[in-house]
């Protein structure tokens, strides 16, 4: 009965969600303002409807019907109930219900958030949300429903998929995909801008917030997926440029792109155009990755669920969204008109920069991960790009990029001149250059020919970031939100080069063939296989090998990496041991039986690896402060720069 | 030119290559297996229906088989039985079958329910065979030559129409006229 309520509800969802759209389209379209107040129960009806359907499928997993298909493929009455939650999302079905939902919460915070603005503004705004949910909905029902039975149902499922079951990727998913939908809001912004056929600086402030709060959220969720990958696939690696990496990472990089282009809008009224091109573009890169990942057109570790007939029916919605929006932009755009000028060392020419090289990086990635397909598509044979594509490519725009940052942080508005500030700006940056080579060639003593360079940018940004703040502090002159943030989210980046540069530089590995009681040495660590012993969890059965670690000869640790097997998937998956020892991890991680006696295991020296994803962290929670600075807050209207004469605001 | 149509034009491009792609993945999902074009991982297991015997790899050679991994427990293999009943009655082919981390019990009863279209059933109890044949959930079924080379190998559920189209035009074709 559950299922069938859930898939009506899910019906019922996509009728209000084109309500949605027509009303808050067609509303401000024919001049219809009292079609608006629909379009807000619209969006309140679909939410219910959504979150039903939710809550009917997890019912059906939380009580194992595995009458219903996608509960018997994805859960098994051994798996503990946590896993059984989270297994919504463990396959494409579920996974679309999750993006709806969240699509749905994100719709219903649009309309509290745009409550005080024009309400036709606001209804468009909605009208183009509701299109979105409209697409996504369609598509679930036609090509995946979740609540389709089984007859006769199964006498017990075939489990999560293992390297689901783990506490980082079971909520990775949840919070990667808000960041996805959330470009959703700065896109259908744009796109209301434009059917309006005016934007001004006051749209750009209303975009922000909703844009810096997506965009922490995708960190965050890319973060979550890097570290999973490292402990959870046993290769100790934190990013392989795989397909599915990359579709999540496109629409960061132009969104990080569009961050700091809105600022800009905001600041100066500048970039109009190319602001809403690229709000559009991050989305479609969302909506293109989900493409990717779910159609099977690229083979990947990560598509776990592939299917040409659902292909195409995401790629004639890509079409309808994309091309729509970007129809609109060539019809509209020309109508945006910038005047203001700015000279050549202004802000504005650093964040210029600023975008033109993350439109770099992002199209390189995209080119990467489209190669394949074109070398297929025109019967160049099969190709495989990998990371000699990707990291040399992606450095290239980076490079520049890092090198920019201090300096455009402590750019003035319109005007070239860095003025008292070049001087501080100097010595921080010598002081980075000496850190950079105490570091690299003091303690480690080796390095590769970029190593000093790209330290010595990861130490800079993090020291210039500190400059205003600092300088704030002791004249006594207050700190808004939206700085503190910027600055909290630059740091982040800083440490985020400087942990990238130490792994990439001074990682130490080995994979040895072992026996009980045989040691190997790593760097100043010494590993001694002790034992090995069966283990046996709720629904996997394993090994566990037990290594003793020496440090430079004193006793550091004892580390217990394990192998499991699933039973019903009969699968295995490998659960490295990993501890932080002096600033670096050590990571161990059991392989498989090599017979007589010998089994294969994995040593990794990491230095600083945590960092990375502490580093994107800090990114996240840069852009979640800067989202609560005072003048995004509801009821604020604008007023002219209240305090411009006394702080100059340098929020960027 | 308008250079605000310049994206539009990009997006469109980039449409068609995808189009092209979807184009293109059914053949992708169905052959991505390293083994075909190689040897088939040699095994000797016990035989379903007479456990004192053995069935090795070495007894296959010389002529062409489907090898098809099933188990009781799945239930997809449910679905592609009454093909595989079909299959062995178009006779051009014999079908060996691998017991996958099954029950002997469980499974010869489900022979002696839904049919047997086996010529004859090993069973892989610790599913060492399984993973070396790469497999990575049942059902999957393998086409072997004569020389013992894999050939093709099918992902899923395989059905008559998807026998007729995928795996006969692989076999010689006095195999297929034979009835």
């Amino acid at each position: 009965m559950l299922p069938e309520l859930g898939h009506f509800a899910l019906i019922l969802a996509m009728l209000l969600a084109a309500l949605q759209a027509f009303f808050g389209i067609a509303g401000p379209a024919l001049g219809r303002d009292r079609w608006a107040s629909t379009v807000t129960a619209a969006v309140a009806g679909q939410f219910v409807m959504t979150v039903t359907a939710v809550g009917c499928l997890i019912a059906s997993f939380v009580s194992n019907d595995f009458s219903v298909a996608y509960v018997a493929e994805n859960s098994n009455s051994a798996l503990p109930l946590f896993y059984r939650v989270t297994a919504l999302w463990g396959a494409h079905e579920g996974s679309l219900l999750l993006w709806i939902l969240l699509l749905s919460c994100w719709t219903v915070a649009v309309t509290f958030g745009t409550a005080r603005l024009p309400q036709r503004f606001a209804a468009r705004v909605l009208g183009v949300l509701g299109l979105v949910s409209v697409g996504f909905l369609l598509f679930t029902l036609a090509t995946s429903d979740p609540f389709l039975r089984l007859d006769p149902p199964a006498p017990d499922g075939r489990d999560l998929n293992p390297i689901l079951q783990d506490p980082a990727l079971a909520i990775h998913p949840p919070i990667l995909y808000t960041g996805y939908v959330g470009f959703a809001v700065a896109f259908a912004f744009a796109c209301a801008a434009m059917l309006e056929g005016r934007m001004d600086q006051n749209w750009a402030r209303w975009t922000r917030p909703w844009t810096t709060a997506a965009w922490s959220f995708l960190s965050v969720g890319i973060a979550l997926g890097s570290w999973w990958a490292y402990y959870e696939l046993g290769w100790g690696g934190y990013w392989f440029w795989d397909p599915v990496e990359n579709a999540s990472f496109m629409p960061w990089l132009a969104g990080t792109a569009l961050i700091h282009s809105l600022a800009v809008t905001e600041k100066r009224g500048l970039f109009k155009s190319w602001t809403l091109l690229l709000a559009i573009v991050a989305f479609s890169l969302s909506l293109l990755g989900t493409f990717l990942v779910r159609s099977g057109v690229l083979v990947s570790v990560h598509s776990f669920a592939a299917d040409p007939s659902r292909g195409i029916f995401i790629l004639s919605f890509l079409i309808v969204m994309i091309g729509g929006a970007l129809g609109l932009y060539a019809w509209r755009a020309p109508l945006l008109k910038s005047q203001a000028g700015f000279e050549l060392a202004a802000r504005e020419s650093f964040l210029l920069f600023n975008n033109i090289l993350l439109v770099i990086a992002a199209t390189t990635v995209l080119g990467g991960t489209l190669a394949p397909l074109v070398a297929d598509a025109l019967h160049l044979g099969a190709l495989s790009v990998g990371t000699p594509y990707f990291n040399p490519t992606f450095m290239l725009s980076m490079l520049p990029l890092l090198a920019l940052l201090s300096f455009g942080i402590h750019a003035k508005w319109k005007r070239g001149k860095l003025g008292e500030r070049s001087r501080t700006l100097l010595m921080t940056f010598i002081a980075a250059v000496i850190c950079a080579i105490v570091l690299v060639y003091g303690i480690y003593s080796h390095g590769k020919v970029m190593t000093p360079v790209a330290a010595a940018l990861g130490i800079w940004i993090v020291l210039s970031s500190l400059i205003e703040p600092i300088d704030r502090i002791r004249r006594g002159i207050s700190l808004s939100r939206a700085v503190l943030g910027m600055t909290v989210a630059h740091i982040g980046l800083g440490l985020f080069v400087i942990s990238v540069t130490a792994v990439e530089s001074f990682t130490l590995e080995r994979d040895v063939a072992m026996g009980l009681g045989e040691r190997t040495a790593v760097g100043n660590y010494e590993f001694r296989f002790d034992s090995l012993k069966q283990i046996e969890g709720p629904n996997y059965s394993g090994l566990e090998a037990t290594v003793a670690v020496t440090r430079h000869g004193a006793p550091a640790a004892i580390m217990y990496p394990q192998k499991r097997q699933y039973w019903v998937q009969r699968s295995s998956t490998t659960e490295a041991a990993i501890q932080m020892q002096h600033g670096s991890n050590v990571f161990i991680a059991l392989g498989d039986d090599l017979g007589g006696g010998k089994w294969s295991l994995r040593f990794q020296i990491r230095p600083l690896v945590n960092f990375i994803w502490l580093g994107a962290f800090i990114m996240a929670v840069g852009g979640g402060i800067a989202v609560t600075d005072r003048r995004y807050r509801l009821g604020r209207q604008p007023v002219a720069a209240p305090a411009a004469g006394v702080a100059p605001e340098r929020a960027g | 030119m308008n250079r605000f149509l310049l994206p539009l034009g990009a997006f469109v491009l980039l449409a068609v290559v995808l189009a092209i792609g979807i184009r293109h993945s059914p053949e992708k999902g169905t052959i991505a297996s390293p083994l075909i074009g190689k040897a088939a991982p040699q095994f000797a297991l016990p035989v379903l229906t007479d456990p004192k015997r053995q069935l090795s790899s070495a007894d296959l050679k010389g002529r062409w088989y489907v090898f098809n991994v099933w188990g009781t427990w799945c239930v997809a293999c449910r679905d592609e039985h009454e093909a595989l009943l079909q299959i062995q009655r178009l006779a051009e082919v014999p079908v060996i079958g691998l017991d996958w981390k099954d029950e002997d019990s469980l499974a010869l009863r489900w022979l002696s329910e839904l049919g047997n279209p086996y010529e004859v059933v090993a069973v892989d109890h610790d599913g060492r065979t399984a993973i070396d044949w790469g497999v990575y959930g049942a059902p999957e079924t393998f086409l072997v030559n004569p020389e013992g080379i894999v050939v093709y190998k099918y992902v899923g559920p395989l059905s008559v129409q998807e026998w007729q189209t995928r795996f006969v035009p692989l076999l010689p074709p006095r195999r297929a006229a034979r009835s």
